[in-house]
């Protein structure tokens, strides 16, 4: 993997900020684009923008072959059995919402429950805590290990034949942390649950294979691994999204509709109301084109390098606390004595170094480390070890602002 | 920027605030209790101000959050103990116009140390640091009156 190569596909890299080269760190936040997405979605509406399924017109038919495609290059991307199964949405947030309030709403009553972790992201804790009061069903949670992983003893003990739902994220967005999906899922079909994995931490960055993973729905964004925002992936076995409700009606979703009833499109589009989210679907399909020129494999190995030598580094710096286990995806986060992350993130920021601090969406996993707030440094394809470099510099210099300041 | 400009954020006196913070803690009489967060970020405020007869009396914190936030709050309480409840918010207007880099209305050496904070203008996403308090501050007046 040239990473050079790669570096030169993604313009936004090439520019100064505060009056030093930019090191972007906070991909787990959102993704840079590569150039062959920009130029997807302009060629989109410069050459062939057309609403979908119902153009006779030839723009009409190529911008519904634009958006198909896309679905298809999703199906292969995460090994769906069929494009009836991958739903286009908003994002991880909208996908993780449609299954809680259609799923969850319709399959849920007093009594049953829905397992998840303290580790998930407020969009995998909320939908579940909503459809719990609407349903009368009892939230519970899998507890965490010193290090922030779980132990399937743990899930086994958690997860019982009341368990209706278990939903998990593969990655955490925090820690780091990868969890045994696949595992999980055997335990909960064995009593008779569904398993919901939150793929937004995973999905840029490893190969999915859901048939594998034999999880029930799976839920990504199309902004962190390379696409625009506004797009992202339900997947759903078809057995289960053929018999959901819709979430949201309108345009689009129907089949016939009556004064006083309707019925709805066939999968996927049944979920898909209103017009769809054309040039973001198109554009996420040149970025999974982009990821697999690369390979996911390489991906995944090369931000695993970076995460170790980031702890490595981070490890021989006094006053530094890392939080999360040893074997972590792409993302390292800290503490520095004494001083706030987000004063952390300006001192760094003026050094060019963009890094996230604050609660990352998980006040449940922060009161657990016990912190108000952490600060992150997130890596992706694009990221090298002069980056990494230059972070631990920047962190040197914190300290010692800091130190003087005080 | 450079460190000129990180100087310019953390003067001394921000973080002689932060690290010794001053009304921090609660009151024992009557008082009227404000919490306040900044959810994009987790810095969170208790602010707790005791007002009589339209002056604020007293007035403590106590929170979690950063070198701007922390010290925000105490030179905040510093500022409008013992002033009117019309000139704590008269203040507060002059500090709103300084985090938005207008020049304030009076004589900016009168404002004491709140004046340290004026580099924040510069860091936007940091201004909402700087206000949190005192938005807690005008809640509590408000509902007093």
């Amino acid at each position: 993997m040239d990473v050079n190569k790669i570096r030169q596909s993604f313009p936004i890299l090439h520019q100064e900020v505060n009056g030093h080269p930019l090191v972007y760190l906070d991909s787990a936040a959102t993704s840079q684009k590569p150039q062959v997405v920009i130029d997807a979605v302009e060629q989109y509406y410069r050459e062939y923008n057309s609403n979908v399924h119902r153009g006779v017109h030839t723009l009409g038919t190529k911008a519904t072959d634009g958006y198909e495609g896309a679905r298809d290059k999703v199906r292969r991307f995460i090994n769906a059995k069929s494009t009836q199964e991958v739903i286009f949405t908003r994002g991880t947030t909208t996908s993780i919402n449609t299954v809680a309030s259609s799923y969850g709403k319709a399959n849920l009553q007093e009594g049953d429950e829905i397992v998840i972790t303290p580790m998930e992201h407020h969009s995998n804790i909320i939908p579940w805590q909503q459809t719990a009061k609407a349903t009368g069903a009892t939230l519970k949670y899998i507890p965490l290990q010193a290090d922030g992983t779980i132990t399937l003893d743990d899930v086994k003990a958690t997860i019982t034949n009341k368990t209706k739902i278990v939903a998990m994220m593969h990655v955490s967005n925090v820690l780091g942390t990868i969890n045994p999906i696949k595992e999980v899922a055997e335990i909960a079909h064995e009593h008779g649950a569904v398993m919901l994995v939150d793929g937004a931490q995973s999905t840029p960055h490893m190969r999915i294979d859901v048939q594998y993973l034999d999880c029930d729905f799976f839920a990504f964004s199309g902004h962190k691994m390379g696409g625009p925002t506004g797009i992202g992936v339900l997947y759903g076995k078809k057995h289960l999204l053929e018999a959901m409700e819709p979430v949201e009606f309108g345009g689009e979703m129907i089949d016939f509709v009556n004064l006083y009833d309707s019925t709805w499109k066939e999968l996927p589009w049944k979920f898909e109301g209103g017009t769809p989210i054309i040039a973001g679907a198109i554009g996420l399909g040149a970025a999974i084109d982009f990821l697999e020129e690369i390979g996911l494999e390489a991906i995944e190995a090369h931000e695993q390098q970076l995460a170790q030598y980031a702890l490595e580094r981070l490890g021989s710096m006094e006053g530094v606390t890392v939080y999360g286990p040893e074997e972590r995806a792409g993302l390292v986060t800290f503490n520095l004595d004494d001083v706030h992350p987000h004063d952390v993130a300006t001192v760094l920021d003026a050094e060019g170094i963009a890094v996230r601090a604050g609660h990352h969406c998980a006040q449940p996993l922060m009161k657990w480390l016990d912190v108000s707030a952490t600060a992150r440094a997130s890596f992706y394809v694009y990221n090298t070890k002069e980056d990494v470099d230059a972070f631990v510099a920047g962190l040197q210099k914190t300290k010692e602002f800091f130190s003087n300041v005080f | 920027m450079s460190f000129n400009n990180l100087d310019q954020l953390y003067r001394q006196v921000i973080m002689d605030h932060y690290k010794n913070p001053r009304n921090k803690g609660s009151l024992a009489g009557e008082h009227v209790t404000v919490d306040m967060n900044n959810p994009t970020c987790g810095d969170r405020i208790q602010l707790q101000l005791e007002v009589e007869d339209g002056k604020v009396v007293d007035a403590k914190f106590d929170g979690e959050g950063c070198s701007i936030s922390m010290s925000s709050a105490s030179m905040m309480t510093q500022a409008i103990k013992g002033k009117s409840v019309e000139e704590a918010v008269k203040i507060s207007g002059i500090f709103s116009d300084m985090m938005q880099g207008k020049e304030p209305e009076i004589d900016i050496d009168d404002l004491g140390d709140i004046q340290a904070l004026q580099g924040v203008a510069k860091f936007p996403a940091r201004i909402k640091c700087a206000t949190l308090p005192w938005k807690a501050m005008e809640q509590g007046v408000a509902e007093k009156q």
